[in-house]
């Protein structure tokens, strides 16, 4: 049995539906990234899995407990939100230690145990007596973070917990949360609109859009065979063709760039070069195809200096045919 | 059914009895009020009659045109005076400005009242002002317009204050760089950016002049408005329903004005995108100096009232014997005696505690409740209405409710309960939009975190929501001490002969002609009331200070 099961669950706001058929697993110790573009509803389904909305149809099932209509405080998890939500006026300490204060049985040698134990995980000992303020933006998240597992939840919810900090910060606490996230084996939801954070710290990842699941997999299966053209487009950059009645999509990096101007077939097109764009080990070219077809391809910065290519010259976009991905029209 | 285990037990007792104590304390005694518009004086229901009499006799009529004619005036005036003062400190480069702007709220820690005292002081019988042979005609429609304006002074520059005080400079330069010159900037940027509050400055100065009691009874005369006709009718002849009958005339302008600031309020002025740059306010002589003049004027005018207050405290007896004395401060006991002071402070200071408890908790449920949507929606209705309510009226309507013989609450009329509760309403507006505005600014996530963690709500409440509120909280109860100390029209009618309060001591004084005793409570009241801000003003100073600190450690 899973550890998390949501089934048919439909929520709407006024007249906009936020939520349609949602239906989602999560195992035992996992880490599920719900992931889409704003407004796709993947806050309201972590904000239903929290407990802090109802769903109007539909179960949420956590740990074979039916919960659909629990309140928050008895569903046993812990929350980062992206504001963090620390108490301005309590130290980091205080922080921590007013979410133990939930937690009858253990005495105040254990809470302040506990505290140490959390400080130290997130390498926050030295901090524990300043104010949130006076924290820079990625201490904040990570005393968020310990004060979310403090009481030692049975699950985790992330709410787009790294999009309020600068890119290298982000990097380096993706890092941190998945290395906590494994240490401890803590079943982690969380949300985000972010393709990379998904892809590099998911297990699994939940691609939704319009208030519809559009796809579940791990990282490689959403990557390497989207499920549907959203899914393709929005990880990574996909291009797409019409052939017969499919619609077939080509990563750009799978796409190779030559100068032999003598093949054409179904997999060898020739092509105008539009542009370059240097990404540094990687450039993209931007062609356009005799048909006036647009296409993309990244190669190694070293090939296009060794090739050569120029806006405005031809040359040929070769396309293996196992990487098409092919959707019905 | 699900909705129900998912709300929050103890939160919906608390909301369910709050709104109860709501009801109890304005619906039920507005009801009974109206139905005693309509009764006559054995109880049978007569319709309209009341209204059919009160409007055919011509001594009762004529009121109406007065106060409709006191008050017009009062707002064009109040409100013009209000924004010059307001644009001088806002757009100009005067100086002394934070002392101009105490100095401008001086008439707000002074019952109405005593406003009239000291136009009697400068412009009575026995003026200063008529002395040196100038009789301005005080008593009657002069001085009932003048003290009005006083009163409603600062509270249109309060207004104009706040809308005149975002402004992006942006909008000017580009006026500047368009080649507008500064009057057309003025007409052109400046009036449409606060055209709202300059309707609402009118209509909050119309509603205040129209339902004020203490100028009237001090200046009026035989000029008569409709809240010392109600009066009259209620304390003088017992004509219970023609009062309720001029109550509910009474409630046409605020439930206008209420009906205004609903508007205005959904379309705020003053509403500045992020990206404004503050304006650079530019040296002009002939702008400040002539706005110079109106400050300072106003200013004047209202130290010289005050000066006259201490004049009229300290002297033997005026006109005749000017030397100094400390007589005047030993109270008779007839008026009320100096017990009357101790009865205003332990009443403006229950009315502050209990008031801002109840407001803050309301307002907490009101905003930051779980679930309990059809209770909140309830609740944003009740709150909405006391700004609607007058004093007198709300005076009017506890006397009916509480003093029937059938009402188990029948036991706080006469107590010093009855006095809280009136005040708990009839300042309930302001610090209900003081608490909920700073309860809004709070981050809507420490509840839900807090609930994840299995911490109770009252535990966060106390811990989290109430120390972060607590510049709004100090802001609620200053409000609230300050206003029940000066409160004259609410509570005229429920004060009892064994609990006079120093307000209506005042009243008493000057009716038994004791204008010095009345001039040395005044004193008392202004100091405690200057005193109470002062404390007010330091602690906050004091709550914001830490945090400033903060910001330059985490700067280093």
């Amino acid at each position: 049995m899973s550890f998390l099961q949501i089934e048919q669950v439909n929520k709407r706001f006024e007249k906009q539906a936020a939520l349609k058929n949602i239906n989602l697993t999560v195992e035992k110790g996992e880490l599920v990234c719900i992931l889409g573009p704003s407004g796709c509803g993947k806050t309201t389904l972590l904000r239903i899995i929290a407990g802090l909305e109802m769903p109007e149809e539909g179960k949420v099932v956590i740990n074979g407990r039916d919960c659909t209509a629990l309140p928050p405080r008895e569903r046993n998890f812990g929350v980062v939100f992206q504001s963090y939500a620390l108490f301005p006026n309590m130290t980091v300490e205080q922080n921590i230690l007013f979410g133990l204060s939930g937690q009858k049985n253990k005495n105040k040698e254990e809470k302040r145990f506990r505290v140490t134990e959390v400080l130290r995980m997130v390498d926050l000992l030295d901090h524990r007596k300043k104010y949130p303020s006076q924290l820079s933006g990625g201490q904040q998240q990570r005393t968020a973070l310990a004060r979310a597992i403090a009481p030692g939840p049975e699950y985790l919810l992330l709410d787009e917990p790294l999009s309020a900090l600068d890119a290298k910060v982000r990097v380096k606490l993706r890092a941190e949360i998945c290395r906590i996230q494994r240490t401890l084996g803590i079943t982690t939801i969380m949300v985000t609109h972010d393709q990379e954070e998904a892809l590099t710290m998911a297990d699994k990842i939940v691609v939704m859009n319009n208030a519809v699941v559009e796809q579940t997999g791990t990282p490689h299966e959403i990557y390497n065979r989207p499920g549907s053209p959203f899914v393709a487009g929005f990880i990574g950059t996909m291009n797409f063709y019409e052939r017969g009645n499919a619609l077939l999509g080509v990563r750009p990096e799978n796409v190779t760039v030559g100068r032999d101007l003598f093949r054409e077939d179904d997999t060898h097109w020739i092509g105008t070069v539009m542009g370059l764009e240097f990404r540094g080990s990687q450039t993209r070219v931007y062609g356009r195809l005799r048909g006036g077809l647009e296409i993309c391809a990244d190669i190694p910065s070293g090939e296009a200096d060794g090739l050569g290519v120029r806006s405005g010259e031809k040359c040929c976009f070769h396309i293996p045919e196992e990487h098409f991905v092919r959707y019905p029209a | 059914m699900k909705k129900k285990l998912f709300r929050n037990p103890g939160q919906w007792m608390l909301m369910v009895a709050l709104t109860f104590f709501f009801v109890v304390i304005m619906i039920l005694p507005l009801g009974s009020l109206f139905s005693k518009a309509f009764l006559n004086s054995t109880g049978d229901f007569v319709g309209l009659a009341n209204y059919a009499k009160y409007f055919t006799t011509p001594a009762l009529s004529v009121s109406v045109g007065n106060t409709i004619d006191i008050s017009l005036w009062t707002a064009v005036l109040s409100t013009i005076l209000g924004f010059a003062f307001a644009y001088a400190l806002r757009r100009s480069r005067l100086r002394c400005k934070t002392f101009l702007k105490y100095m401008a709220l001086l008439p707000i820690f002074m019952p109405t009242v005593v406003h009239g005292l000291a136009l009697v002081y400068l412009f009575g019988n026995q003026g200063l002002v008529t002395g040196l042979g100038w009789d301005i005609g005080l008593y009657g429609r002069t001085g009932i317009i003048l003290s009005e304006i006083v009163y409603t002074f600062p509270q249109a520059f309060l207004m104009f204050d706040i809308a005149l005080g975002f402004a992006d400079g942006r909008l000017y330069e580009a006026a500047d760089s368009m080649g507008c010159g500064p009057a057309k900037g003025f007409f052109r940027i400046t009036l449409p950016e606060v055209k709202y509050t300059l309707i609402s400055s009118l209509f909050v100065c119309f509603t205040l002049a129209f339902t004020d009691f203490g100028a009237p009874k001090v200046l009026g005369g035989s000029f008569n408005v409709l809240a010392t006709d109600i009066y009259k009718q209620v304390a003088g002849q017992f004509n219970m329903n023609m009062g309720a009958v001029i109550g509910t005339l009474l409630l046409i302008p605020a439930v206008l004005n209420f009906a205004v600031d609903r508007i205005t309020s959904k379309k705020t002025d003053g509403t500045v995108s992020a990206r404004a740059i503050p304006l650079r306010i530019k040296k002009s002589r002939g702008r400040d100096a002539a706005l110079g003049v109106v400050c300072w004027f106003i200013v004047g005018f209202f130290g010289l009232m005050v000066a006259v207050l201490v004049m009229g405290a300290f002297v033997k007896y005026y006109p005749y014997d000017m030397g100094f004395t400390l007589q005047n401060f030993v109270f008779n006991q007839s008026t009320g005696g100096f017990a009357s002071f101790l009865n205003s402070l332990s009443m403006s200071f229950f009315s502050a505690l209990f008031g801002t408890v109840f407001v803050f908790v309301y307002a907490y449920l009101i905003e930051k409740g779980r679930g309990m949507g059809p209770l909140k929606k309830a609740g944003r209705v009740l709150s909405a209405l006391p700004i609607a309510l007058p004093g007198m009226v709300i005076g009017l309507a506890f006397i009916f409710f509480f003093n029937a013989k059938n009402n188990p609450l029948n036991f706080v009329y006469g107590t010093i309960g009855i006095l809280v509760l009136a005040n708990m309403l009839h300042f309930y507006a302001v610090p209900f939009v003081t608490a909920s505005g700073a309860l809004r600014k709070l981050d809507g996530e420490y509840e839900n975190v807090s609930e994840s963690m299995k911490v109770p709500w009252y535990k966060t409440f106390f811990k989290v929501s109430v120390p972060l509120s607590l510049p709004a909280i100090l802001e609620m109860f200053m409000f609230y001490f300050v206003n029940s100390m000066v409160t004259v029209s609410a509570v005229v009618f429920l004060y009892s002969a064994n609990f006079k309060v120093a307000s209506i001591a005042i009243t008493h004084m000057e009716e038994s002609g004791d204008f010095a005793q009345a001039a040395a409570m005044s004193l008392l009241i202004l100091a405690v009331n200057v005193g109470v801000r002062a404390v007010y003003e330091l602690a906050v100073r004091r709550l914001k200070k830490p945090k400033r600190k903060e910001a330059k450690e985490s700067e280093l």
